[in-house]
């Protein structure tokens, strides 16, 4: 049946499972809007277009479970570039999420016609793919595609540019049976002798330690990583994205590791002789210096892109593939592992950092940012709930102090570390599960980066309770400038509206929290009130996140938290 | 020479002839900020399959990631790093010289050592076209200088493995990724 590129546009979407869109209209878009008034999708009409990608990103990693993929829409121009900033956070953490763009027509492409901007040429670095549509007959094909290349292998956002006569002109449905993409071939399952040899490295290991990455949720092998680690006796150490993949409860696991992460779990990397990294990437944020990094260890290196094995440290065995798949042929060929001096060791590590912890520290004065996030879990922990964060200290403290049992519950912004994803993106878990309630906490620099975003959140009522960590700050970098500067301050002071009052303003319910007690009051009043809460915590204005590895030092050589008396909790 | 230090690196990929695959190869040079020494792009056998050789001086480290990372676009059906590999390698050049009558017997005969041929011939130059392997083009030009220079073009390298074993792997399978250790 012939129907324009519009119809064509939707029709293939909804045979992808598209449920939810996020996106903002424009010209060289009109009749993809005008198409979709009769497709049975939500639309959620966010304030910017940025706030549109980090929702779709948002929506994709709560449903990483179920590989899911996000779309974000938008007009040519400014619409477009305005999707940046999404797109690249999207990139940097692998997030599946497909953005389809306006374009001018076909034969006006390269003549600065109005709102036409080379969209494909500037994302071309920040996606996985991208497609120039130029007739309406290759839209089910391209969909089809797109969707394939976002979800598999190493997921990632993929562009979508459809010109507007493509648009607009008729073609024949016709939908391809299989994909056909011969340069697309993702790795599966690892080859048998690199299990071999991954086996050997580690029966011959005496203080392994697990890396657990972001790959472990895509792969949904929270059970293999489990069976492993409690098959060899072996600590897991996870990177900020990583985090649920191992209940922060469970007596092997190590926490974050990295440049805020614990004492005990950065010495344990320095000191093992077996580094088991299941699909993380060794950035630099975890590594700090290369040269120094875990210096006695073997590493076997467990990716599905192989663009990443020895990009930062050499692997000693690399098995490529499935972690899932890669991880049921590699337990069988391991024996238990009962490494006790290795634990007494992290044991003892443990303990000392356990005397520095600012949660036994029962300091009068001013809110803390840290105690309070840890509160804010107490009050919420075990029940149904979801955490988008922003960029900076509140970040690490969530990171740090937000225990995670389950996996997918933590929505961050790790590898572009992008202010103001935390409210978008919160919103977008929010349509993946409204069912449950999201918490976004977000700095008040961030915050103000996206906080329109209220409005969306009022518009299409989402349970989403925003936290504003509020110390004044750019917190992050004035914890730089302070310890690095010499404390030189540099544009990092900010006069802040009244959140409270701009949260009426939007008929949000909102409360000002300036005491650590007040806490499980604020949270039960944020349950009170259906449909988004923010809440303001005012907190201590020059606190510092440690443990910190300042870059380009040696993992174990980092700032620690100070050693005072342990008074009570 | 430093061992661990860049030298020139020989890639051959064979893509999918469609349009903007050159700028995506290239981005991924330019974004790392290496230096392209040539890229060559010509059809092959098979009408939707191109092939592009590209020079670039390089770490042999990062000539791996390099070729990890082109064959992991969408586009790019195969690629070899050919650098260390038995490997015919040619390249073409045209050189204009200045040729007054006098000279002119010696520029031909220089040629013929070469096998070079004589293309084009003008009162006041010749212009020699040249096939060979690279370090041969070289020398050439080289011999050529001092009767003077007045226009060269080369074509970069093109390559091609020895034998019947190397060569663009049809199709990879389902697990066909490349072996990277
Ligand atoms: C879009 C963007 N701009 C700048 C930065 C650099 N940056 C990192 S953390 C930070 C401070 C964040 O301040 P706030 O949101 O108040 O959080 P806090 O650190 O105070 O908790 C800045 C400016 C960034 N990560 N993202
Ligand atoms: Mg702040």
């Amino acid at each position: 049946m012939k129907m324009s590129g519009a119809r064509l546009l939707w029709e293939a979407l909804i045979r992808e499972g598209v449920e939810v869109v996020f996106g903002y209209p424009g010209g060289a878009i009109m009749p993809v809007y005008d198409a979709m008034l009769d497709y049975p999708v939500k639309h959620v009409l966010t304030r910017h277009e940025q706030a549109a990608g980090h929702a779709a990103d948002g929506y994709a990693r709560a449903l990483r479970h179920r590989r899911k993929v996000g779309v974000a829409m938008a007009t040519s121009g400014p619409g477009a570039t305005n999707l940046t900033t999404a797109i690249a956070t999207a990139r940097m953490d692998s997030s599946p999420v497909v953005f389809i763009t306006g374009q001018v027509s076909a034969s006006l492409l390269g003549s600065d016609a109005f709102q036409e901007t080379d969209i494909t040429g500037i994302t071309l670095p920040i996606t996985k793919h991208n497609y120039l549509v130029t007739r309406a007959e290759d839209i089910p094909r391209v969909v089809r595609e797109a969707f394939h290349i976002a979800r598999t292998g190493r997921p990632g956002p993929v562009v979508i540019d459809l010109c507007k006569n493509a648009q607009i002109e008729e073609a024949e449905w016709s939908w391809p049976e299989r994909v056909d993409l011969p340069g697309y071939h993702p790795p599966e399952k690892a080859d048998p002798q690199d299990l071999e040899r991954a086996a050997r490295l580690i029966a011959e290991a005496e203080r392994p330690v697990i890396l657990a990455g972001q790959g472990v949720l895509m792969s949904g092998a929270m059970e293999e990583l489990r069976q492993l680690a409690e098959k060899l006796q072996a600590p897991v150490a996870m990177t900020l994205l990583g985090l649920g993949v191992l209940p922060a409860s469970h007596p092997l696991s190590l926490g974050m590791m990295g440049m805020h992460g614990e004492y005990y779990t950065n010495m344990a990397i320095q000191h093992a002789d077996l580094l088991i990294a299941l699909g993380m990437r060794f950035d630099d944020r975890v590594t700090g210096k290369l040269e120094t990094y875990a210096p006695h260890a073997k590493v076997i290196h467990v990716e599905i892109d192989p663009a990443e094995i020895h990009k930062n440290v050499r692997a000693d065995v690399a098995l490529l593939g499935d972690l899932k798949a890669v991880l049921q042929d590699l337990i069988p060929l391991v024996e238990p592992k009962q490494p006790e001096d290795w634990w007494d060791q992290i044991e003892s590590w443990k303990a000392d950092t356990r005397r520095r912890d600012i949660l036994y520290r029962n300091q009068p004065g001013p809110l803390r940012a840290a105690q309070a996030i840890h509160d804010l879990w107490k009050a919420t922990a075990g029940q149904e709930v979801i955490i988008a964060t922003g960029v900076g200290q509140h970040q690490m403290w969530t990171a740090q102090y937000y225990k995670l049992e389950q996996p997918y519950r933590l929505i961050t912004s790790g590898g572009l570390g992008t202010m103001g994803f935390g409210l978008p993106a919160g919103i977008g878990a929010w349509f993946a599960h409204p069912e449950k309630e999201v918490w976004v906490i977000e700095g008040d620099g961030g915050f103000q980066m996206t906080q329109a975003e209220l409005a969306t959140a009022v518009q299409e009522g989402a349970n989403v309770k925003v936290v504003i960590v509020n110390n004044n700050y750019l917190g992050m970098v004035r914890q730089w400038q302070e310890l690095f500067y010499e404390k030189r301050y540099s544009a990092v002071l900010m006069h802040n509206p009244d959140f409270v009052q701009l949260a009426k303003a939007y008929g949000i319910p909102a409360m000002r929290v300036t005491e650590r007690g007040q806490i499980p009051q604020a949270v039960a009043f944020a349950r009170e009130h259906p449909g988004p809460v923010v809440l303001e915590f005012v907190v201590e204005q020059e606190e510092h996140v440690f443990p910190m590895v300042p870059s380009g030092v040696s993992l174990h050589e980092m700032i620690r938290r100070p050693a005072g008396e342990v008074v009570s909790r | 020479m430093n061992p661990n230090g860049p030298r020139p690196h020989i890639f051959i990929a064979w893509v999918e002839n469609k349009p903007g695959v050159l700028n995506r190869v290239a981005s991924l040079f330019r974004r790392r900020n290496y230096n392209i020494h040539s890229l060559n792009v010509g059809t092959t056998q098979d009408p939707r399959v191109s092939r592009m050789t590209i020079v670039v001086d390089i770490e042999d480290e990062k000539a791996h990631l390099i070729e990890a990372n082109l064959y992991k676009l969408v586009n790019v059906l195969d690629v070899q790093d050919v650098t260390d590999r038995p490997a015919v390698v040619r390249e073409l050049a045209l050189i204009k010289v200045k040729a007054p009558p006098g000279q002119r017997t010696e520029i031909i005969n220089l040629a013929a050592v070469y096998r070079a041929n004589i293309v084009d011939v003008s009162p006041e130059t010749v212009t020699v076209e040249i096939t060979g392997a690279p370090e041969k083009v070289d020398s050439l030009i080289d011999l050529l200088r001092p009767a003077g220079l007045v226009e060269v073009v080369r074509t970069g390298h093109v390559a091609m493995t020895r034998g019947m074993a190397a060569g663009h792997r049809h199709l990879p399978g389902a697990n066909g990724h490349r072996p990277t250790v």
